[in-house]
């Protein structure tokens, strides 16, 4: 057995009533590494983590810590043995301060009251230890996601911990922001603080993993290191094939211009934006996160009515005031964040896959039911999603589908332009690459593509050009040929 | 397009009996619950003699059809992440102003009911434009219109019931269409209604849609504050409708009609598994809930069962009601 094992978990198992979620899973984390742990969406990986933080209990296998073996029955357990959890969505209380977040449940105490003064000087103390420039004192609310995230890093670090599990921690954070998070991983296990690291971004594992674990359908699949192995062979140990080719993308000479917008501002967030899109063309829109790409779509879809500046559509000058006028002019938006602004996550997939076209079947109070299931089907064929059947409960299906269910929804309105805001966020491997497979399908028909990304290598892969976006301005436009991720970031950053 | 014809008779019977086992297999823990209380009630020595005798059935009939008309519109409004205090409320003004127009002003019942409607849905519309309109939560503009409501029915008619006593006037609430008591009737109306609304047409989804994600909804281009005022106001309505049909049964309206039937209208919605984070519910469900209630008051009843005590019975059986729902979802969750 190799020195300074720090997490050992053997032949791990767990059902669920009818489910065989994990399967004789073994991970093994040494002090000062970052292991990442991969696989698709439902893999096994959440599952996993749940058993190691207590919110599950395995059926069978064994955890040593420092080669003692543990009991972990509850979160207390997991706590106490120096294991935390940064969860993808962030659980901290939006209208407390950050000080008060930190040591919530665990407050400095002068007597009976809280004191205030020590809990934000110790608070700030660890901040400023790891050159956070964020104030103890600031209510969380007013953070962006990024500083929120730094904010669960210190709390973690403030109980201890050895084991330090992130999952996706850089899903909705910018590359800049990304440097700084992996730097301060870097602080950590120079400290010796084991990290376990879930991402679904292959280009990270280079930059900050020293190893990696590959979970496939609840099973172990191998663990390798990552300098001694390829991209290629880790994506098909997740998915168990070979996957012939991630990007599909045929690039054509594009139409005509269809969509011309000029002097776009919404007086916050973007300014003076201009941009044009040709038919059959897919653009990329980068940039910070904050730096309005996605402000300036929601003017273009109407969802901003308050913006000033025009747009074009096939050289007519058109108004739009909401997202029914951008429907009727052809446009179609697929929003970031599917849970917050797409999902009816208690509806069906049919339910989910037909709202933007109830006009097709149901004609005042006569609705032709084989006509929304033969729309449903179709979309669900289009996209390849995979589910049970069309009355599933979206909520019940994994990210990707979810997101294939959320395009197909947009595609049935027949889109002339159809606007995709980080389409591949939270979506595994094998279903980002069939996304890539049907936007190329898409643009080939004549549809026009707007895609925003934050990921650089699917951005630099899929587009005939990109504009750069900086502070809600456009910073500049590169062609396919010669673009790099420098550029971008050179663009970006500025 | 053939194959689609020939197989749409087929089709469309096979939808029927897969959403009426839906509906079994959504409800199967009230309607077991429902079986058990009537079994009950038919066969215990005390009511047999009358529980299932025709008069004391339509009676039951009769005392739940004003409490679905609210439980209707409460279905709508709760789907779509709110709630409506003020219905029980609307029902004492409705009730005043409808008798006051034939007892006081000597206009016809005709009158009296378009008049008592309009005062339900003016109060709906009220609701629904300060709701749409505004951020204030649901709670607090109803709790409000519910104040004014019942502040007005008692400025109106001094505290004094307003008695109307002709026989036309009670045709209503307490007569009869054909062997059928005319609420009954009624109340067949408002359920067909409101499920063609909540089933069969775009408004109806697009009320599942704000309520289950507004935000989501408002991308899709869905008009939020259009259904948000069209649901208000529609439960404005059939509370002005409860309130005529409840005036007409008491021979006056009265101040105090409709005190608390807000509650009960909630309980039938949630006893029937709707859920109150809204986004989702069938009207299948409150009609059970509104069955289960009806019968639990009428069975107490018969049961002799001290009115005080009614309250704590019918509170246990909402909160168990509600409780095998949780369980039941929280199994299947996994």
């Amino acid at each position: 057995m190799e020195k300074n094992v720090l997490l050992q978990m053997k032949d791990i198992h767990k059902t669920f009533p009818g489910v065989y979620a994990l399967k004789d899973i073994n991970l093994e984390v040494r002090a000062g590494e970052v292991h990442a742990l991969l696989g698709e969406n439902g893999a096994g990986k959440s599952t996993l983590i749940k058993v190691l933080g207590g919110i599950y209990q395995a059926d069978q296998g064994e955890i040593f810590i420092d080669g003692n073996k543990v009991d972990i029955s509850d979160v207390r357990d997991a706590q106490q043995q120096g294991i935390s959890i940064i969860h993808q969505e962030l659980v901290l209380v939006p209208y407390m301060t950050v000080a008060e977040n930190i040591y919530l449940g665990r407050e400095p105490k002068n007597g009976l009251f809280v004191n205030h003064r020590k809990m934000e000087e110790d608070a700030q103390k660890l901040l400023d230890a790891y050159q956070m420039e964020i104030d103890a004192a600031m209510v969380v609310a007013n953070l962006t996601t990024a500083q929120q995230q730094m904010v669960e890093i210190v709390k973690a670090i403030s109980f201890d911990s050895k084991i330090l599990v992130m999952d996706e921690p850089t899903s909705s954070i910018s590359d800049k922001e990304v440097e700084f998070l992996f730097n301060t991983m870097r602080i950590l296990t120079e400290k010796g603080v084991g990290i376990i690291y879930i991402s679904h971004k292959m280009s990270e594992l280079d930059q900050i993993c020293d190893r990696v674990t590959v979970l496939r359908d609840g099973k172990y699949v191998g663990t390798e290191v990552v300098k001694e192995t390829t991209k290629e062979k880790l994506i098909s140990m997740m998915v168990g094939r070979e996957l012939q080719k991630y990007y599909t993308r045929d690039f054509q000479n594009a139409g005509e211009v269809v969509l011309k917008c000029e002097k776009i501002s919404d007086g916050k967030l973007v300014k003076d934006a201009t941009f044009e899109i040709r038919k059959g063309e897919i653009v990329g829109f980068s940039g910070l996160v904050g730096s309005g790409r996605s402000e300036l779509m929601k003017c273009v879809f109407g969802l901003n009515q308050n913006f000033t500046g025009d747009i074009t559509i096939n050289e007519k000058k058109v108004k739009i005031k909401s997202p029914i006028d951008a429907i009727k002019n052809g446009i179609a938006l697929v929003p970031e964040d599917r849970k917050k602004e797409g999902l009816y996550k208690v509806q069906s997939v049919k339910y989910n896959s037909t709202i933007e076209v109830l006009d097709e079947f149901i004609k005042g109070i006569i609705v032709n039911y084989s006509k929304e299931e033969a729309i449903t089907q179709k979309y669900i064929d289009m996209m390849s999603t995979k589910t049970p059947s069309q009355d599933q409960i979206i909520g019940n299906l994994s990210g990707g589908n979810q997101q294939k269910v959320m395009i197909g929804r947009w595609l049935a309105t027949t889109p002339k332009i159809l606007i995709l805001d980080e389409p591949t966020r939270g979506v595994d491997v094998g279903a980002k690459s069939e996304i890539y497979a049907r936007m190329n399908e898409l643009v080939k028909k004549g549809v026009s593509i707007i895609m925003i990304s934050s990921e650089l290598p699917e951005i630099i892969n899929m587009s005939d050009r990109i504009y750069v976006m900086n502070s809600g301005r456009i910073a500049g436009c590169l062609q396919r040929d010669g673009i790099s991720q420098e550029h971008i970031m050179q663009l970006a950053a500025s | 397009m053939a194959e689609i014809t020939i197989s749409k008779t087929q089709n469309s019977n096979n939808r029927f009996v897969k959403s009426f086992k839906g509906f079994i297999r959504d409800n199967l823990g009230i309607i077991i619950a429902f079986l058990i209380l009537v079994i009950f009630l038919t066969l215990s020595p005390v009511t047999r003699s009358i529980f299932p005798t025709q008069k004391n059935v339509f009676n039951v009939l009769r005392q739940i059809s004003t409490n679905l008309y609210l439980a209707c519109g409460m279905t709508m409004v709760i789907i779509l992440g709110g709630i409506d205090l003020s219905v029980g409320s609307i029902i004492a003004l409705t009730g005043c102003v409808g008798a006051a127009i034939v007892s006081r002003y000597g206009l016809p019942i005709a009158a009296a009911i378009v008049g008592g409607l309009l005062v339900g849905l003016l109060f709906g519309i009220f609701n629904g434009f300060v709701i749409s309109k505004t951020t204030i939560p649901p709670f607090i503009v109803t709790l409000a219109t519910m104040n004014i409501a019942k502040g007005l029915a008692y400025v109106y008619t001094g505290g004094a019931p307003v008695r109307v006593v002709t026989k036309e006037w009670q045709f209503l609430g307490a007569g009869y269409v054909g062997p059928f008591p005319t609420p009954v009737i009624i109340l067949i109306g408002v359920l067909i209604l409101t499920g063609i609304i909540m089933n069969k047409t775009q408004i109806g989804r697009h009320i599942y849609a704000v309520g289950g994600n507004a935000q989501a909804a408002q991308f899709s281009g869905i008009n939020v504050q259009k259904v948000k005022f069209f649901v208000h106001a529609y439960s404005g309505l059939l509370a002005g409708l409860a309130g005529m049909v409840l005036a007409s049964r008491m021979y006056s309206g009265q101040p105090t009609a409709g005190d608390g039937a807000e509650m009960d209208a909630i309980a039938a919605v949630v006893v029937g598994g709707t859920s109150m984070a809204g986004g989702s519910g069938k009207i299948g469900g409150t009609i059970i809930g509104g069955l289960i209630i009806g019968v639990l008051n009428n069975g107490l009843n018969l049961l002799n069962v001290n009115s005080f005590w009614q309250y704590v019975v019918k509170g246990v059986v909402i909160l168990l009601a509600v409780y095998i729902d949780f369980i039941r979802n929280s199994k299947a969750k996994h």
